[in-house]
């Protein structure tokens, strides 16, 4: 397992999000999570690389997580280490305010990356599906591309990292058809390299690119399976009315 | 919702008809008519809407008179500001040439130069805001970023609010007592440096935080993202984006501590200092400090040499706020898509 939570029980202040919840991801899969809004799915997925460390009420009331055989929240972890491992789209494309070229190179190139740059960027920018869109301005600022191009610099940003996961919150809300059907593809494409967790809305794209698919409510995790079986013959009565649109 | 009875004649739904003004389509009322003409809008919301025209007529006089109101006191501001520089210029101007410039100070008024005082003003400026940068903007990234929510940031925080209302006068009783007496600096450069920037450290600590918080949380999120360290994170893309902000705060501060002689006169400024100094433990002169002297002498030349001192010196606020005004335009094209 890539990713092992156990017995996990989040909570902002006194408020608890998730409860008990035990999730393991393997090596080169995507995962969709589901769930109506506010069940705590954004939650769940910045703890996984302590993004959560950012929100100054965040508490771990119980459990673990796992990242291979890292005790992602022991004491002798650095998170840094974490992030640089678990890379993560968030849902609302961030580029920097600087070149497509440096908002490709930043993050290898604080972490001591010794490879040729330029090549990385061409060979994350192909990857990513945005290459022949921006070969020629690879020097002009990230802000400056369409938000679908700026949430494949996102993409392809991570990607750079060679992380070992990537986590997506949303990665398509933004963005037109078009455009997420291109992320779709890519999703698909760069499974073979990376396990990757994603956040999604809409119950066609969980269908199209996840082998596992998590059905979250009211921060507990209902179901869990895969895709086909979640989609075809959910067990849970509560999953087949969300799947179905019944409520959520 | 009241129907109007005339909507319920099928052969009179042309509002040509029944109004020759409807042909104008910017009439209000005009589009007000049809739409009654097709039902969507009962007579008393006609109503409604014509007593929102009054009451925009009377919004729009009041916006006219507020508007004169501020052009007048806009006015006034340059007037008074005209008047200032037409006194000054016609006072000092003539007496402004090269050797008044590079001549040291004398009891006689047409030998009577400022070079030392220039040359003092500009060394503690340079030292003033090297101090004051350093130890600005680092307290400012260490409240921001660092530790944005412990007890001890919260009682710095308060603290500092209240030193920028601190009167210079007391700053320059700190500083005699501290840098020159306790750190033994003597009545130096050095002192008077150190006085400025604990003076003007504030005015950039304030405007520096205001800079960071301005800074989209999503880019500190993204950087982390990436494996960067807090520090990785603020160097290379939080200090970058709040440069422009940070600047406007270094231009505030050098003009203040430009312009101030109380401090540094307390710190043990002199007037009449005729050699260039060579250490930072030698004593010092200001312009402030020797336009102070002259303006408050009784002869007529002096008063004169007071006023050319005043266009020096505002000649020198305008040159180091022109080079920090250039920088920040650099970075906010830099920074912009
Ligand atoms: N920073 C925060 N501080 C306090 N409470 C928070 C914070 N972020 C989220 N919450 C609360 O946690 C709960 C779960 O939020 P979360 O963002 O995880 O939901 P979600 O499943 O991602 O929803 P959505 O699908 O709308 O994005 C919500 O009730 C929310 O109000
Ligand atoms: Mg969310």
């Amino acid at each position: 397992m890539v990713i092992a939570a156990k017995n996990l029980t989040l909570a902002y202040g006194k408020n608890i999000i998730v409860k008990n919840l035990s999730l393991a991801v393997g090596p080169t899969t995507v995962t969709a999570l589901i769930g109506p809004s506010g069940c705590g799915k954004s939650t769940l997925l910045r703890t996984f690389n302590r993004m959560n460390d950012f929100v100054p009420s965040f508490r771990m009331v119980s459990g673990n997580i796992h990242y291979r055989d890292l005790d992602v929240y022991s004491n002798q972890v650095d998170p840094v280490f974490v992030r640089r491992r678990i890379g993560m789209v968030f849902q609302k494309p961030n580029p920097f305010p600087s070149s497509i070229h440096k908002n490709i190179t930043w993050g290898p190139r604080i972490n001591g990356f010794q490879g040729d740059l330029d090549h990385l960027v061409e060979s994350s920018l192909k990857r990513a599906a945005l290459w022949d869109e921006v070969k020629d301005k690879l020097n002009s600022s990230g802000l400056a591309l369409s938000g679908g191009q700026q949430q494949r610099l996102c993409i392809a940003r991570a990607i750079a990292m060679d992380p070992d996961v990537i986590l997506m919150d949303e990665p398509c809300s933004a963005l037109d058809p078009a455009s997420t059907a291109r992320i779709e593809d890519l999703i698909t494409e760069l499974k073979d390299r990376f396990s990757m967790l994603i956040v999604t809305h809409n119950m066609q794209q969980a269908s199209r690119i996840s082998q596992n698919t998590a059905f979250m409510l009211n921060g507990e995790l209902v179901e869990y399976g895969t895709t086909s079986q979640i989609f075809n013959a959910p067990a849970q009565r509560l999953t087949e009315d969300y799947i179905m649109g019944r409520f959520g | 919702m009241t129907k109007d009875p005339t909507n319920n004649d099928p052969t009179n739904n042309d509002p040509a008809n029944n109004d020759p003004t409807s042909n104008d389509p910017t009439n209000i009322y005009a589009n007000g008519q049809a739409a009654r003409e097709e039902g969507f809008t009962s007579s008393r919301e006609i109503h409604l809407e014509a007593s929102f025209l009054d009451n925009l007529a009377r919004r729009r006089v009041q916006a006219k008179v507020f508007a004169l109101a501020i052009q007048l006191a806009t006015c006034m501001a340059l007037l008074a500001l005209g008047i200032l520089v037409w006194r000054i210029g016609s006072q000092g101007l003539p007496y402004l040439n090269w050797n008044f410039i590079t001549s040291f100070p004398s009891r006689k008024a047409e030998r009577a130069g400022i070079l030392s005082a220039l040359v003092g003003s500009a060394t503690i400026i340079f030292m003033t805001t090297i101090f004051a940068v350093i130890l600005g903007v680092s307290t400012a990234v260490y409240l921001e970023e660092i530790a944005s929510k412990n007890k001890f940031a919260k009682f710095l925080e308060l603290n500092i609010a209240n030193l920028s209302g601190v009167p210079s006068l007391v700053y320059g009783m700190l500083g005699l007592a501290v840098f020159v007496r306790i750190f033994d600096f003597g009545r130096s450069l050095l002192a008077a440096s150190c006085t400025l920037a604990l003076m003007v450290l504030p005015i950039i600590i304030i405007a520096s935080r205001e800079a960071l918080r301005t800074v989209p949380p999503s880019t500190r999120l993204a950087a982390a993202a990436l494996g960067a360290t807090p520090w990785q994170t603020t160097y290379h893309h939080t200090l970058p984006a709040a440069m422009p902000g940070v600047l406007t705060g270094i231009i505030l501060a050098i003009s203040r501590a430009l312009g101030e002689a109380a401090p540094l006169i307390i710190v043990g400024g002199v007037t009449y200092i005729a050699f260039l100094p060579t250490r930072l433990t030698d004593s010092f002169t200001t312009l402030p400090i020797q336009i102070f002297n002259w303006a408050g002498r009784p002869q007529e030349e002096f008063q004169s040499l007071a006023a050319a001192a005043i266009i020096v010196l505002v000649g020198l606020v305008l040159v180091t706020n022109g080079i920090a005004i250039f920088i920040r335009t650099k970075l906010e094209n830099k920074n912009r898509w």
